[in-house]
């Protein structure tokens, strides 16, 4: 168990380390000078042009400034955004934690549901309900997220449910603690609400090929000449082992979920990690932009390195003394 | 029926196929047929545009009007500008899949040679190689594709291709990579080495074809996922540059007109929603024809 | 297809007390498509309170069907038709509900099942699942039933049980599972056990462990065992009676000494010559000609004649019944109606 977790590790940190290094090379690939749109400033003297270039190392030989580069990153240094004039980890600090809300709320949700809704279509794999429920999550699967998303906007519009931006801007920071959490919550019941039910029909698919896959086992019919009622069958030792690879699913999914968070956050104006990139963007702010690219790689490291911790602790096989 | 069904219960999962066995197969298949025939049908609203399109996709209908609801004149209705929408579905139809099936053959193109040399070369290469593969699959696709719009700036169409082929290629790479390493050391691989061919006509001549049928599958599934991927770079405003409206560039144009005109990215939206759907279903069915098992979605 | 059977002898005279278990004309058929496989079909037999049989045949001749028929674990497509009868303990099983049937299975109806590797679900540890039963059926607490797990492990001959109870199922051999799983059948002290080959996965030296085992457990427990298996040498070590299935149907029955001294089914026979024997050398091992047809197509009349030495046309004419050779010995064959055939076949000039 601690060889695997220790293995992950030393895995995800040269990914991490990868994708750092790609950013940089992209960075550099970019036409002109880099941070060129914040040298092009006419209101700039010459000293400070190149009082920015020396901050930014750029006077220095490229090898100089990757070490530099990496060092910054690796100790949390993302620089300072260029239009909010805050260092970037600040302005991450309140992003991130909307993120992690929304993804949190709808991973939860969107993997429950999809889990039971997976586990039912397998077992009565073929009936009406297995036909219906199945073409639908396969029609919602295929939808582009950015015009699901719109759509929940269209239909929810102007009622009691939010549907844009984290909180209402109106409520007073001195509202009392209880309100205002109310209030986080009600502007989350729509965009995790649409987040979740991507999931849920990708979730789905997968638990119901995989309970599909392990109803003929010899095991199964060996529980059921046992006695086990039919339901504790599914349940109890079928469920337990279709879902192994749902765990594993989880971990794949990370990049996925991360990339229909940018788009939910967008259109839903979440002001999470994805509307902060997006923006970004718009502005020419990449120091924003790279510090996410690089936060999210992580979180996608984290997640596949956790589900093969995971899938080693549930499945007695692969556990080693 | 549900696309995720057919688990290997294909007559041809697991054997060798033919191009006549798996036609055949695949023939038989109402839904494969169904998605055919729409693939098709957009292809050739694509390619016959200037000539179904009813409007002028560019040009207002008058000044005065602003966006009108689906009429008998105007099946989708009118955008903001008074412009007729299923004119410019169409139109956008030739920028959409244009892009994606370029891009394709981009990501494809890079992934086989990087793949290729990652898989033939083996040892600390292939190690080398494919942590940067590992490493550009852990960065969302979306994200790595604003942070070079933000380092770019506003992407010709040419530029649109490229980056998103450069986005791209990294699942493929992983393919063929492991099928040239299993079929390297096949007999006919082996034999043509024995006979002294040079090692680029061995990989080339030899190894490559085998590897190559999982590409075909990962192709078909890379355009829906481009076609998405594309529309929601322009969805959030950093596609192909403006006044080429692709599907992606509608719904956003619907988007500022939510409240107002449903149409505007309804119609856009079902245009590209029913396109991935098809193109999904006709990868799925062509990978259970060619005996391959089920890969999570990229 | 089938001419009404005679009426076939009931081993147990009157005035005993009714059997155990008693299968009328059971009858297991798989409806795919517009075909209809009759795995199982018309098979009658009784099994006495702890009484040992046999139930041999290759594989497809529907030994395993009854046997999962019995403990009505057969799926759709499969059916078991209406008309056939299992009683057990003086009870209908086939007019029971699911309730009914689930708590007497794993409970006084037990099965072992032939895949030792894959009968024990993978992710739980086996005192678990031996403990199950107790918890299903006795309501037995988690603790209690634990113990009654190692208790039964240790009943198994499962060294160290009390640890071993906390492995999973890769960590064991395929002796170690086979008696997990037997001492999963009889944690609830059934009173038939089924036992579908059991020995058929094992090398030859744990196959004779197993056997050991089993054959003592039933001596100790008072248990009736159907053993189900393609091998004659297993039959012969512990059964007192055997039946010999081909076609889905029983073509051959009688004491195991009265049928490996005169066996009476050509079938019978082959499965005899085709046993490897001390002083004969392995490479003239005698195989029956051929392979059982698939369910869908039984041949007309005799479903034997077509790989049968002795087959004259009454054969294909004529659906054999149940010929009584002695008062418990039956044959499904002619040969036992026309005596004056039955000589080697070449000296008979068959046809075929």
């Amino acid at each position: 168990m601690a060889s695997i977790v220790l293995k992950r590790v030393a895995q995800g940190l040269l990914i991490v380390w990868l994708t750092t290094t790609i950013t940089f090379f992209l960075i550099h690939a970019a036409p002109g000078e880099p941070f060129a749109s914040l040298l092009e400033d006419p209101r700039l003297t010459d000293e400070m042009r190149a009082a920015t270039r020396a901050r930014y190392g750029l006077d220095r030989p490229v090898t100089e400034q990757y070490v530099r580069y990496l060092r910054a990153v690796s100790t949390g240094d993302f620089g300072d955004s260029f239009i909010h004039h805050r260092p970037v980890v600040a302005i991450l600090g309140d992003a991130v934690p909307r993120t992690m809300l929304l993804m949190a709320t709808a991973l939860v949700i969107g993997f429950a549901a999809g889990i039971a809704l997976g586990a039912l279509q397998g077992a009565r794999a073929g009936s009406w309900f297995d036909r219906l429920t199945g073409s639908t999550a396969v029609l919602l699967a295929a939808l582009p997220d950015f015009w699901l998303a719109l759509l929940v906007v269209m239909l929810f519009a102007g009622t009691w449910l939010p549907v844009s931006g984290f909180s209402t801007p109106t409520l007073p920071a001195s509202a009392p603690m209880m309100t205002r959490t109310l209030d986080v919550l009600r502007h989350l019941i729509l965009p995790a609400g649409t987040l979740a039910l991507l999931i849920a029909a990708m979730v789905s698919r997968f638990q119901r090929a995989a309970l599909i896959d392990i109803l003929p086992s010899a095991w199964l019919r060996t529980a059921r000449a046992k006695g086990v009622a039919t339901r504790s069958v599914v349940f109890r030792h079928a469920l337990r082992n279709a879902f192994l690879p749902i765990i594993t699913l989880g971990g794949l999914a990370v990049p996925a979920l991360l990339g229909g968070a940018v788009f939910v956050e967008a259109t839903f104006n979440w002001q999470g990690m994805g509307s902060l990139a997006v923006q970004a963007v718009g502005d020419h702010d990449y120091p924003v932009v790279l510090a996410v690219v690089l936060l999210s790689s992580a979180f996608v490291v984290l997640g596949a390195a956790l589900a093969d911790v995971a899938q080693a602790a549930a499945d007695p096989r692969q556990r080693r003394a | 029926m549900p696309a995720l069904v057919a688990l290997g219960d294909s007559p041809l999962a697991g054997r060798s196929w033919s191009a006549g066995r798996l036609a055949s197969s695949l023939t038989r298949d109402p839904l494969f047929a169904a998605a055919a025939c729409t693939l098709l049908l957009v292809a050739l609203a694509a390619l016959f545009a200037p000539w179904l399109a009813p409007f002028d996709p560019d040009r207002p209908i008058d000044m005065a009007a602003r966006a009108q609801p689906p009429s008998a004149q105007h099946w989708f209705g009118t955008d903001t500008l008074n412009r007729d929408l299923l004119s410019r579905i169409l139109f956008g139809a030739r920028i959409s899949l244009a892009v994606s099936l370029l891009s394709v053959a981009v990501a494809m193109l890079m992934g086989t040679a990087w793949g290729a040399i990652a898989g033939y070369a083996g040892g600390w290469i292939d190690a080398l190689l494919m942590r940067v593969v590992d490493a550009g699959l852990a960065i969302p696709r979306i994200l790595l594709l604003l942070s070079i719009v933000s380092l770019w700036g506003t992407l010709t169409m040419p530029a649109i291709i490229v980056v998103l082929g450069f986005t791209g290629w990294f699942g493929a790479s992983r393919l063929v990579r492991d099928g040239v390493r299993a079929s390297k050391e096949r007999d006919y691989a082996v034999a043509a080495r024995a006979s002294g061919a040079t090692p680029f006509r061995v990989l080339v001549r030899h190894v490559l074809p085998h590897a190559l049928t999982p590409m075909l599958v990962a192709a078909t599934l890379g355009v829906g996922h481009v076609v998405v991927i594309e529309a929601g770079l322009s969805f959030l405003g950093y596609g192909v540059a403006p006044p080429a409206a692709t599907w992606g560039t509608l719904i956003r144009d619907g988007r500022e007109n939510v409240a107002t005109a449903w149409w505007l990215s309804v119609f856009p939206g079902l245009a590209l929603a029913i396109t991935v759907l098809a193109i999904n279903v006709l990868g799925d069915r062509l990978r259970t024809a060619l005996g391959g098992r089920q890969l999570p979605a990229p | 297809m089938t001419m009404p059977a005679r009426p076939v002898p009931n081993s147990s005279a009157a005035g005993e007390s009714p059997p155990l278990l008693r299968v009328q004309d059971l009858r297991t058929y798989f409806h795919v498509g517009g075909a209809v496989a009759r795995a199982v079909d018309g098979v009658s037999f009784d099994i006495r309170q702890g009484e040992t049989v046999g139930m041999v045949g290759e594989s497809g001749c529907g030994k395993s069907v009854t046997a999962l028929s019995l403990l009505r674990l057969i799926d759709p497509p499969g059916r078991i038709e209406s008309g056939s009868r299992i009683e057990f303990e003086g009870r209908d099983l086939l007019t029971l509900n699911e309730e009914g049937i689930r708590q007497l299975r794993g409970n006084r109806i037990a099965m072992v099942f032939q895949e030792p590797m894959t009968a024990l679900n993978p992710v739980f540890t086996i005192g678990d699942q031996v403990a199950e039963v107790a918890r299903v059926h006795a309501g037995a607490s988690r603790r209690a039933a634990w113990d009654r797990a190692v208790e039964m492990l240790n009943l198994v001959g499962i060294p160290d049980p009390r640890e071993r109870a906390k492995s999973y199922p890769h960590q064991l051999s395929g002796g170690m599972r086979q008696r997990v799983l037997i001492a999963m059948a009889l944690v609830m002290n059934p009173s038939l056990l089924i036992a579908d080959e059991p020995t058929t996965a094992l090398d030859v030296t744990i196959q004779a462990q197993i056997l050991e085992l089993l054959a003592d457990l039933q001596q100790r427990l008072g248990l009736a065992v159907l053993l189900i298996t393609h091998d004659l040498g297993v039959v012969a070590e512990v059964t007192s009676r055997v039946l010999v299935m081909y076609g889905g149907q029983i073509v051959e029955r009688a004491p195991v000494r009265e049928l490996f001294a005169h066996p009476r089914h050509p079938y019978t026979r082959g499965l005899l010559e085709a046993m490897p024997r001390l002083g004969r050398p392995r490479d003239r091992l005698t195989v029956i000609p051929g392979t059982v047809p698939p369910p869908t197509r039984w041949p007309s009349g005799c479903r034997f004649r077509d790989r049968c030495a002795w087959a004259w046309q009454r054969c294909a004419d004529e659906h054999p019944p149940e010929y009584v050779v002695t008062a418990d010995h039956t044959a499904r064959c002619h040969l036992v109606d026309e005596p004056s055939r039955d000589v080697t076949p070449a000296a008979a000039g068959v046809a075929r």
